[in-house]
């Protein structure tokens, strides 16, 4: 049997796509591109040059008035208040379980208007979720329709912004997680420091009707750098390399924060949020299984779902992410696993379709960059 | 290598295998297109051992690409007489040539008219139009 026929969005990118020779695929109802050249060759160009890619599918959710910061804090597990305007920062946002209902950036454009970016897959619940909260307190709008989203990244991503005129030059100063309204190739934008591959790049919003003129400067000004335009694959494997989470696959709405490596974004002392009791609960029970890296030492490549087992052979985790890192050059993955296991060094065994094959607990980030 | 490169000279499956003869054996591998839908391949598992048989339809190995996992089905049933174990140690070898140096096993077939069956070099490539064009 097909799948149900459900009408798939397209991006305002979808033409450049095609022209690019991209692979087009159903994600998160949209239809992306997987790759274009091929995962490998679009990796190594975000490492060692830069790529673009397409992110107009992430949700864009605004939120204003005099209490907009305190309704944003209050969903949010990090701490908005430590921003100052034109800063942002990485949180997730939690159920009252304490499980994750997304992860996020919390962009401060003011202390009375704030930009939040979410996934795709979870744009309608995020939209529902701070519009509920919003409600007599402050005014919402889901932007998303209205908002492309265009991610610049790798070592040479600033030089070419400078190249790209406008306020291109001076964004070079711009310091991560901090963003500024600029004009780039004559469309109006909001450039951020941010992105998803462990390397230096910006992440650019501009209105839906620029989106093409913008995306189009930049594949030309950057093809004498080595630019590739980059599809979903290559997005994976970066964001693997770098020990990022992806939501379905390391978080969602049965993982905490603390378990996933990300007691980082919790802050308790902050003030009441969604899921801070819960939280407090799990931190001072102890966590009974913490998400890790791990290389392969065998023949095999973990996949997401493929059960994790002790040495004699009893399932103990599940792998969230796998994949070869081209990079690191390293079969490597994700999961979680027993605290007692969890520990870099320790070896365990992957059931890959029924073959057993040996890992090992491996410090994470896999890869970082130098700079 | 072109993903609609094919060759007069073997017979095809649906899944996008292929098998030629060779003297009293058949060689087996994947087609242009199948790698192309794979991408850089990484690893090559054939779960079969000279001396095993193998039935028509059945996986006897995987391939896996940095994106993807796909089983690999035998075109006809038969024994198994040789394993192209290079392939365990450079599965890039599957971009770089799957239609000679990449062929994966050689079996001595139970029914050589199982041959027949599959696809020829003209059934496959409509078989391939009409897949780009869905």
């Amino acid at each position: 049997m097909d799948q149900p026929q459900v009408p798939l969005r397209r991006t305002p990118l979808y033409d450049e796509h095609v022209a690019l020779g991209g692979r087009l695929v159903p994600f998160a109802g949209w239809e992306m591109p997987v790759q274009y050249k091929g995962v490998t060759e679009e990796h190594r160009a975000v490492r060692t040059a830069v790529g673009i890619f397409d992110v107009c599918h992430m949700g864009e959710l605004v939120l204003w008035g005099d209490y907009a910061a305190d309704v944003v804090n209050y969903l949010i597990t990090n701490d908005a208040k430590r921003l100052m305007d034109g800063q942002a920062l990485y949180t997730v946002a939690c159920n009252d379980a304490g499980t994750i209902l997304d992860d996020l950036i919390v962009y401060r454009v003011s202390q009375t208007k704030w930009l939040i970016v979410c996934n795709a897959s979870n744009r309608d619940k995020m939209a529902a979720h701070f519009r509920a909260a919003a409600a007599n307190h402050c005014d919402f709008d889901d932007a998303s329709d209205r908002t492309a989203l265009i991610a610049l990244q790798g070592p040479k991503a600033l030089e070419l912004l400078a190249r790209a005129g406008g306020d291109g030059p001076a964004l070079a100063e711009l310091p991560a997680f901090h963003f500024r309204d600029a004009a780039l190739a004559n469309v109006p934008c909001t450039v951020a420091r941010t992105g998803y591959t462990g390397e230096d790049g910006v992440e650019i919003f501009c209105p839906t009707d620029g989106a093409a003129q913008l995306w189009r400067a930049l594949v030309k000004l950057g093809g004498p750098l080595g630019l590739e335009p980059a599809g979903l694959g290559a997005r994976d494997t970066l964001r693997l390399e770098a020990r990022l989470s992806l939501y379905g696959n390391e978080i969602d709405e049965t993982t905490n924060p603390l378990e996933a490596g990300l007691g980082w974004v919790v802050k308790l002392g902050k003030g009441d949020f969604v899921g801070r009791t819960a939280l407090e609960r799990i931190k001072a029970a102890g966590l009974t299984r913490k998400l890790v890296g791990f290389e392969m030492t065998g023949r095999g490549i973990a996949r997401h779902g493929y059960p994790l087992l002790d040495k004699v052979g009893i399932k103990v985790g599940v792998c969230t992410s796998g994949s070869p890192g081209p990079t690191v050059g390293k079969n490597i993955g994700l999961g979680y696993l027993p605290t007692s296991l969890a520990e870099v060094g320790t070896s365990f065994e992957v059931d890959c379709r029924g073959r057993s094959v040996s890992a090992v607990v491996a410090k994470t980030p896999f890869y970082k960059r130098s700079s | 290598m072109s993903s609609d490169d094919v060759r007069s000279d073997r017979r095809y499956t649906n899944d996008h295998e292929w098998a030629k003869e060779d003297g009293n054996v058949v060689r087996v591998g994947i087609t242009a297109y199948a790698i192309d839908q794979l991408g850089d391949i990484t690893l090559v598992n054939l779960d079969v051992k000279p001396g095993e048989t193998i039935t028509r339809g059945k996986a006897f190995g995987t391939i896996e690409s940095v994106k993807t996992l796909s089983d690999l089905f035998a075109p006809l049933s038969g024994k198994v007489v040789e394993v192209n174990t290079a392939l365990e140690t450079r599965p890039e070898l599957v971009n770089d040539d799957c239609y000679d140096r990449a062929w994966m096993i050689a079996v001595e077939p139970s029914d050589r008219s199982e041959l027949d069956g599959l696809l020829d070099v003209t059934a496959y490539t409509e078989l391939l139009k009409k897949t780009a064009g869905h």
